[in-house]
This record gives C-alpha cells, sequence and structure tokens, in this order.
C-alpha cells in the first residue's frame, strides 16, 4: 500500500517535474514565469487526441505531428506575444502569460468542448510485478519517459553547441549578444523547446488523469515544485516534482481530507520561509 | 495650454490640485446619488458590484501599484473579510457596523501575517507564495465545515443600522457608495503622506528606499495589511448584497480578475481602480448586448466571455500597460498641450535585462 502510494506519488512527480521543467526553460531565458505552461501541456495532449481518435492516426505519427505543431506554437507564442514585450516589468509579463493562459484555455473549450474524456494515448495500462509490488504499465512508462527528456535536456543544455548558447544567454544576455549569439532566435527556440516539452507532459498526464479543457490548473501545482528544486536547475525541477507529487499522495492516505490538494502550496510556503532558493538554488544578484 | 506656477511644495500633495476638480467631484458625487432614482433595479446592483470590486481595486493597487509587491491571492483576504462577516452576524448576532470593521480588521491581520514572509521574497516568488496561500484559504472554507459550512455555502441577510434598512438594491446602493467615497479618501490620505511616499519608493527602487532610511520590512507588511483590509470591507459588503456566499466565489480566478482590474483601469492611480471595475462589471454586459449582433457560431460559444477576456488582457498589456486611465491621461494631455504632443511623450521606458546570475 505504501509502495503503490509511492510510485503512483513518483508518476504524478514526474508529471509536475515536466511541467516545472517547462517553467525552468523559459524563466531561465527570459525571466518570464510562464503561467500557461498547463495550458499548453493541455492543448498537447488534446491535438494528440484529435490526430489518434478522430483522425485514426497511430500513435508515433500522432505523436510527432503533436510535437511538431506545439514547436510551433510555441515559436508563435513567443513572437506575437512575448517578444514586443521585452523590458517591460515583471507584473506585465507574469499577467501576460496569465490572459494568454486564460485565452488558450477558452478557444480549447470551444473547439474541443466542455467534455471529458478519457484517452490513453499509446500507452496500455496493465499491472507489472517488481519483486512483491504491483506496478501500472503507465506509472512506469510516466517515470521512464519524464527521466529520459529531462536527462536529454540536461544533456542538450551542457553539452551542444546550441544547448551551451542558450545556457550562455539565459547567464548574460548582453555578454552573448556581443559573443555573436542571435538572442531573439533563443528566446524562440525556448520557446518551442517548453512547448514541445508541456505537450510531452500532457500526453503523459492523460493516463492518469481525464483529458478536459481545464487540465491546465495541474500545472499550477507545478510551481511548488519548481521552487523546491530551486527555479532555475534541471536537475531541481525532477527532485522536486518527485517530493511533490509522493509527498503529496502520502497526505492523501496519512493526512484528514483535504490535504492532498493543498499539501504542495503548505510545503510551497514552508520551503520560502526556510529556504527560499530552494535545494538547487542559484544565487542572484541585481546591479543597482 | 494651462501653465501651473508652484509656490510651495504642499501644492504637491494637495487633494484637489484645482478647485475647479474639486467642484467635478462633487458633480459626480450628485450624480451618483441621484443615479438609483432614474437607473432600473439591474443597473443599481451592478453599480453595486462596482462599488465593492472598487473597495477591493484600491487596496490591490494600493500593494501592487503604489508599493510594486504583486499579489495573486487576493480572493483570500476577500473571502476572509465575506466570511468573517457573515459569522459573526449569522452565527453570533453581531451587529452589521461592528461586523464590517471586524472583516477587515481580520483580514489585515492575516495580510500582515501573509506580509511577513513577503519580506525575504521578491517578484515571482511573492506572486506564488501569496498565490499557495490563496488556495490554503479556499481549502480551508470547504474543509472547515462547522464554521464554513462548506461547500454549501452560507446564507446571508442585508443589514441594518439603526433607523436605516439597507434590505433593497437601491438602499444598499448608499451604504457601497458612501464606503467607497470613504475607502477613497482614505487611500487618497495615505498615499499624501510619507508612508504613501514610502510605498512609492519601495516600488521604484528597494535598494534606494533602503538607503534613504525607509525600513522595508515595516512598510511592506504595512502595504499587506492596508490592501488586505480593504480586500476584507469588500468581502463583507459582497457577502451582504449577494446574500450567500460559498467556496466557488473565492477562486483562483476571482484574484485574476482583482488584477485584471487594476492592470486594465491603470496601475498606481485610484482612477484606474475606479475605471477597472467598471469595466469588469460592464465587460460581461457588453459581451451578452453584442451577441445579437455576431455571427451565431461564435455567439453560442459558451467560453466567448472568458477568450474576450484574456483576449482583452493580452491587448491591453501589449498597446496600453498604463490601462484606461492612462489613455484617459494621454488624451488630456493632448488638448492641454495642444500643438506640442507627441507621440514619444508617454514612451514607455524599458528595463533591459539586469539580473546577475552565478
Amino acid at each position: 500500500m505504501l509502495w503503490q502510494q509511492i510510485v503512483s506519488g513518483l508518476a504524478m512527480g514526474s508529471i509536475y517535474a515536466i511541467v516545472a521543467v517547462g517553467f525552468i526553460l523559459i524563466y531561465k531565458a527570459t525571466e518570464v514565469i510562464n503561467f500557461a505552461q498547463g495550458d499548453l501541456m493541455m492543448v498537447g495532449a488534446f491535438i494528440a487526441f484529435t490526430c489518434i481518435n478522430y483522425l485514426q492516426i497511430p500513435f508515433l505519427a500522432a505523436l510527432g505531428i503533436t510535437l511538431a505543431f506545439m514547436f510551433f506554437f510555441g515559436v508563435v507564442i513567443e513572437r506575437l506575444v512575448l517578444r514586443p514585450l521585452v523590458g517591460e516589468p515583471a507584473f506585465a509579463m507574469v499577467m501576460v502569460t496569465i490572459g494568454l493562459g486564460i485565452l488558450i484555455r477558452s478557444v480549447a473549450g470551444m473547439i474541443w468542448g466542455y467534455d471529458t474524456y478519457q484517452f490513453q494515448a499509446g500507452i496500455t495500462d496493465h499491472p507489472v510485478r517488481i519483486a512483491s509490488l504491483a506496478v501500472s504499465s503507465v506509472h512506469i512508462w510516466i517515470i521512464g519517459v519524464t527521466l529520459t527528456l529531462i536527462t536529454a535536456l540536461y544533456l542538450f543544455f551542457s553539452r551542444t553547441k546550441m544547448g551551451i548558447s542558450m545556457e550562455a544567454t539565459s547567464q548574460n544576455q548582453l555578454a552573448a549578444f556581443l559573443m555573436g549569439i542571435g538572442v531573439k532566435g533563443t528566446f524562440s527556440r525556448i520557446w518551442a523547446i517548453s512547448a514541445v516539452v508541456a505537450a510531452v507532459g500532457g500526453i503523459l498526464l492523460t493516463p492518469i488523469q481525464f483529458l478536459n479543457y481545464n487540465m491546465g490548473f495541474i500545472g499550477l501545482r507545478a510551481f511548488p515544485a519548481a521552487v523546491l528544486g530551486g527555479f532555475g536547475s534541471i536537475p531541481g525541477a525532477i527532485v522536486g516534482g518527485i517530493i511533490i507529487g509522493v509527498s503529496e499522495n502520502l497526505a492523501g492516505v496519512y493526512l484528514p481530507e483535504g490535504f492532498k490538494d493543498i499539501f504542495a502550496w503548505i510545503i510551497l510556503i514552508a520551503v520560502l520561509m526556510i529556504r527560499p532558493e530552494g535545494i538547487f538554488g542559484i544565487q542572484e544578484r541585481k546591479r543597482v | 495650454m494651462r501653465f501651473i506656477m508652484r509656490k510651495n511644495y504642499m501644492q504637491d500633495i494637495r487633494l484637489f490640485k484645482f478647485k475647479s476638480t474639486l467642484a467635478w467631484y462633487l458633480l459626480l458625487i450628485a450624480v451618483l446619488l441621484l443615479a438609483p432614482l432614474v437607473v432600473d433595479t439591474y443597473s443599481v446592483s451592478l453599480m453595486n458590484l462596482i462599488g465593492i470590486y472598487v473597495i477591493v481595486a484600491l487596496g490591490l493597487n494600493l500593494l501592487t501599484g503604489y508599493t510594486g509587491q504583486i499579489s495573486l491571492g487576493h480572493a483570500a483576504f476577500f473571502a476572509i473579510g465575506a466570511y468573517t462577516s457573515a459569522i459573526l452576524t449569522g452565527k453570533f448576532g453581531v451587529p452589521f457596523w461592528m461586523a464590517l470593521p471586524a472583516a477587515g480588521v481580520l483580514a489585515a491581520l492575516v495580510g500582515v501575517f501573509v506580509g511577513l514572509p513577503a519580506l525575504r521574497l521578491k517578484g515571482l516568488y511573492l506572486a506564488i507564495a501569496t498565490m499557495g496561500f490563496a488556495f490554503i484559504v479556499e481549502e480551508i472554507i470547504v474543509q472547515w465545515e462547522g464554521l464554513t459550512n462548506g461547500v454549501n455555502g452560507i446564507n446571508v441577510v442585508r443589514p441594518t443600522l439603526g433607523p436605516f434598512n439597507f434590505t433593497t438594491d437601491e438602499s444598499y446602493y448608499y451604504l457601497v457608495l458612501f464606503t467607497v467615497l470613504l475607502m477613497i479618501i482614505i487611500l487618497k490620505n495615505i498615499l499624501r503622506t510619507s508612508t504613501g511616499r514610502a510605498f512609492i519608493a519601495i516600488r521604484d527602487s528597494e535598494i534606494a528606499a533602503e538607503s534613504m532610511g525607509i525600513n522595508l520590512a515595516i512598510y511592506k507588511t504595512a502595504a499587506f495589511g492596508i490592501s488586505a483590509f480593504y480586500a476584507g470591507i469588500g468581502g463583507c459588503l459582497f457577502a451582504h448584497f449577494m446574500l450567500f456566499i460559498g467556496p466557488e466565489n473565492f477562486d483562483f480566478m476571482v484574484s485574476i480578475s482583482f488584477l485584471v482590474m487594476i492592470l486594465l483601469g491603470g496601475l498606481g492611480s485610484v482612477h484606474g481602480a475606479v475605471f477597472g471595475a467598471i469595466f469588469i462589471i460592464a465587460l460581461p454586459e457588453f459581451i451578452s448586448l453584442s451577441k445579437d449582433y455576431l455571427p451565431s457560431i461564435i455567439a453560442e460559444q459558451a467560453g466567448l466571455q472568458a477568450a474576450v477576456y484574456g483576449l482583452i488582457l493580452v491587448l491591453f498589456i501589449r498597446f496600453e500597460p498604463l490601462g484606461l486611465y492612462g489613455r484617459w491621461l494621454k488624451i488630456k494631455f493632448y488638448f492641454e498641450h495642444f500643438p506640442l504632443y507627441k507621440k514619444d511623450t508617454f514612451r514607455r521606458v524599458r528595463k533591459f535585462y539586469r539580473t546577475e546570475k552565478q
């Protein structure tokens, strides 16, 4: 029972980690907190759902179409909404992503309706025995894909030339610009990668949660994960996500009713009071 | 063009710059006092809601517009005010004239408590922390059934004050109008004092403010407290106006709509709070009116209102970040300085990326 809860917590935590990575990538590069990340996740899941259920496209092709669509969706959002606002105060940036989230959510509601769909994209659910523990194959898939994805992102940002140039942009825009890195292009790519990551999260989430135009609100609970890991660290996101996911699930079992939904926020406030920079926090200084 | 000769410093902090301004405001108040006699009951109930939202927007504007602290959890203070008054008047039989300030004071105390961690947090962390706080308060309301009646909500009655009875929307309107005017005058006066200038200094640069001898801890908590007090008063009036409150009246989107109000109205101005509240209440009415003229495929969408809401928010930030009040100032400036208006007069100063990471 305990271990089962921990495994399903790990799965949910992996989803949080994926959404949190989306926040972190965008925040690191552009200092924007993307409140629409959860809604990007929802759009990704719905695109995959449409491809598979209505257009009868096989799973892998549908996945490719979804990721390609989300890539361009991210680029378009950055180009149309965020780029004209570079240099505006943080408050305007927060509000513009909130507005974007509301817009995406309501347009998705118009396109796909307000019903709740059940949708299992390519992942079949059957119990897998590990030692004495029966684990759902869905959970194993989610954890495995998340770990692979985050490792890939980590390697991308530390090993490839494009990744390092993005990392450089996030550390010091002006210096990166002077070194010949295209800062505008980097911003576009970061949004594209974030949208793609969100779509993967959405597709992974649908087997354990229902598909609904409102499912973007789950993305809000990835904020505690991102803060716990230290806003700005990719490995931190997975650690934060897993801690939040597991403790939330355990709170659902061992604590009175109601704690499950807010446990992430309780952890968040505790972390902010004790160690605001999170586990893998980076020191930030502002030059006056 | 109008030329202003400044003779002393007090001129800059007068409540009314010109005598004519005072006259215009008195005229406006007279019109507002007579309004319920002319318009129908539905419009009066909308004006009640506008008044209630104006109070919340004033408080939030003090915190976000003047002090520069983002709160994504103002619905929580609103809820605390509403529930305090509903429980005090309903369960304990406390008269309304005591419950109203009690609602504000309790919200303010909670605001100070939330403001304390805010001392260590900046920008995005503060926004996320207040958001978490709002989720926790919402869940407490749902779970603490003995006190709040959980998801079933509480019935509230319209208040009476001595010989006055506020049961109809028209009579309640005068109560709301009086409170709004009182809250505006209080806020205007706070902003004139050194406290108000300290808030503005903190918004413009925390480090500069601190080096001028402003105690960040005291002033930031004070801003949270005052702002929560306003939200609490607004919540109390909201509860007694709606006659029924439940947890769904205070969800995350309510916090967002408060922020949208001050953003669309104009950050850091009292006029902005008023314009924003009017805009937010009038928007659904306009949308339902315009449905007759739209093609049916768009008009019949259930999510139309939310879509317009999100779109307006994005467009405002993109094209008119100063909000409706900013637009009003620009138009006024254009006529006051008639041939001299240039497009760049109001150009935004952008601050490019200056955070250093290690």
